[in-house]
């Protein structure tokens, strides 16, 4: 009873535990051999390492140190303190402004494919005690294309941000605009870097980490407006794809070419943060930015963890 | 009003991109005076696609910027075909801080193929250059007109369109990608271009209907290069329209007035956030 089966999973992982989710998430990505459940092929280095292995060092592999995608809860999961993650907008599902010929079958099956109804992930939260809202695009559904529900869900996450007076944390990984959109999906460009635009304004803190890839409409919209900027290693991150550009301009491109650290030599990232110093990075960043609640005056104010 | 009513959507890319379409030098000339153009974003370097400076407008001073193209060949060249770099954009930028300094309205003229997806223009924050913009238009003081006179594709045209009025030429297209690309990154099939045109949604009256486009400006029949003159007429009645509804807004209300029109595409009534 195969299609009973489905049902089910999708209903625990709709009614599950944040760590189920999670856990769910971290292993969707990485798929056991048949042979071998207990060994994962790194699809770089070609070599096999424990599955535990793998898990410890946060889907990084365990030889090559190149990274594995993973889920957005599951990253969430890593940074967030234990039992605070608290879903925005859970329900919102595509929306098809264009009536594009095709998509509502695609957004079927990528719903299928992940359990996710969008490629973002909008929540608040704590980092070491204090309250953040962070968004985490998923690059596991549509490559984490901009779609207008893409785009209506960060600004609500900023709004909620602005009126909160809480830090934002965003998390990027997309392929670009969501073709099926047409100008509904450019425009969001344009919608959420007004909102980053009206929370900076109100003073607040914006952490942006680009994870790969971050490429495109987002890349060019809400990516790039961090106060500060962080990148996980190797990842690529530009507006024009690397295949587009090499078309446009006849030559190959350098090695390393739009990758993190070519990025961070060339002057547009503050710092290259590998996963499992993610969360201790975010800590000591926030912190620098609490003022203490009783200074009211002091502009924004990172309210400390009062439960 | 409306005499290219019966074009499809793929005929009229074909005129929204033909050369001797009227573009943002040749408006200039006929609509404004006193054209002072400004150069470079002070910064690196001057990007000749995109166009701009200070000029009046029926005696009041206004900034005005666009994407330059050229009627042939050798300058399309000049200009890379109207697709802008980083330096471009950052231009575009120097010069709307400065109208809002002296609180020139702003007016802007897309037509453009899209960003120029070259390797220096990556290494210089083409992603960047585009998100400051689109950041910085939304909380302009001064009036921002847009009006799409060709193609609009997108990060390049977005980058200068972050407007309280968003006019469009009747031919005109406004679109996220150009149909060619659009097909090729879908389908994989760049020839596909009709059957991308009129699934895409990227003619004047289709934008209006999404709330992308505020007014449509009438073409004489066969499209603006026809009778340029005609054209200037109908674009000098609607700008100026336009430019005197919203010089009657004090600047938190253009402000207000501009982020809701971008808000509001794609908007999702809420009441409740947290559901998880």
């Amino acid at each position: 009873m195969k299609s009973k089966v489905n049902y089910q999973a999708k209903d625990l992982l709709r009614d599950s535990s944040f760590e189920l989710r999670a856990h769910k998430d971290a292993a969707g990505t990485i798929l056991p051999t048949i042979m071998n459940p207990e060994f994962i092929d790194c699809p770089s280095c070609k070599r096999r390492a424990l599955r535990s292995a793998w898990e410890k060092n946060l889907f990084a592999c365990p030889n090559c140190g190149k990274l594995k995608p993973i889920g957005g809860y599951y990253r969430l999961s890593l940074i967030l303190d234990k039992g605070s993650f608290k879903e925005m907008d859970y329900d919102m599902t595509v929306s098809d402004p264009l009536g594009f010929p095709g998509y509502a079958e695609k957004v079927a099956a990528q719903e299928k494919k992940t359990g996710l109804k969008e490629a973002v992930i909008t929540a608040t939260g704590k980092i070491g005690g204090i309250p953040v809202v962070t968004v985490v695009l998923d690059s596991r559904f549509f490559m984490g294309s901009m779609s207008t529900i893409v785009g209506e869900k960060v600004t609500r996450a900023i709004e909620v941000a602005t009126s909160r007076k809480l830090p934002l944390i965003i998390f990027s990984a997309s392929g670009g605009a969501r073709m099926q959109e047409g100008i509904y999906s450019l425009m969001q460009m344009a919608k959420t870097a007004a909102a980053i635009e009206a929370f900076s304004e109100s003073g607040g803190l914006y952490i942006s980490y680009l994870t790969h890839p971050t490429t495109g409409g987002v890349t060019a919209s809400f990516a790039t407006l961090g106060d500060i900027t962080l990148a996980e290693p190797g990842a690529l991150i530009g507006f024009a794809g690397p295949r587009v550009i090499e078309q446009t301009i006849n030559a190959k491109l350098p090695k390393g070419f739009q990758r993190a650290e070519y990025l961070e030599s060339h002057g547009f990232v503050d710092k290259i943060v590998p996963r499992n110093e993610m969360r201790d990075t975010l800590i000591d960043i926030l912190r620098l930015h609490v003022t203490n609640t009783k200074n009211e005056n002091k502009g924004f104010s990172v309210v400390k963890n009062n439960e | 009003m409306n005499n290219n009513n019966n074009l499809t959507a793929e005929e009229k890319v074909r005129i929204a991109r033909n050369i001797d379409r009227p573009h943002v030098d040749d408006i200039i000339k006929n609509l404004f005076t006193d054209f002072f153009e400004q150069k470079g974003d002070h910064l690196f370097d001057e990007d000749l696609s995109i166009y701009g400076g200070i000029a009046r407008y029926k005696g009041m001073p206004v900034t005005i910027i666009g994407h330059r193209k050229g009627h042939n060949i050798q300058d399309n060249i000049k200009f890379n075909f109207g697709m802008p770099r980083p330096e471009g954009y950052r231009k575009a930028l120097r010069l709307m801080k400065q109208a809002e300094k002296f609180g020139r309205p702003i007016i802007t003229f897309v037509d453009t193929p899209g960003a120029y997806p070259g390797k220096e223009a990556e290494e210089h924050g083409q992603g960047e250059a585009i998100a400051k913009n689109l950041a910085a238009m939304s909380s302009l003081k001064v009036p921002v007109i847009t009006v799409v006179t060709g193609e609009g594709n997108s990060g390049g045209a977005l980058a200068i369109s972050v407007a309280n009025r968003i006019l469009m030429l009747e031919n005109a297209v406004y679109s996220v990608l150009s149909p060619e690309g659009f097909a090729s990154i879908l389908w994989k099939d760049s020839s596909r271009k009709r059957e991308a045109c009129d699934l895409m949604k990227l003619t004047a009256h289709d934008l209006q209907d999404a709330g992308v486009t505020d007014e449509v400006v009438p073409e004489p029949a066969g499209g603006a290069h026809t009778d340029p003159d005609t054209l200037y007429a109908n674009l000098d009645a609607v700008l100026y329209k336009h430019l005197q509804e919203l010089k009657l807004m004090s600047s938190s209300e253009l402000v207000a007035d501009r982020r809701l029109k971008f808000r509001n595409i794609g908007r999702t009534e809420e009441a409740e956030y947290i559901t998880g």
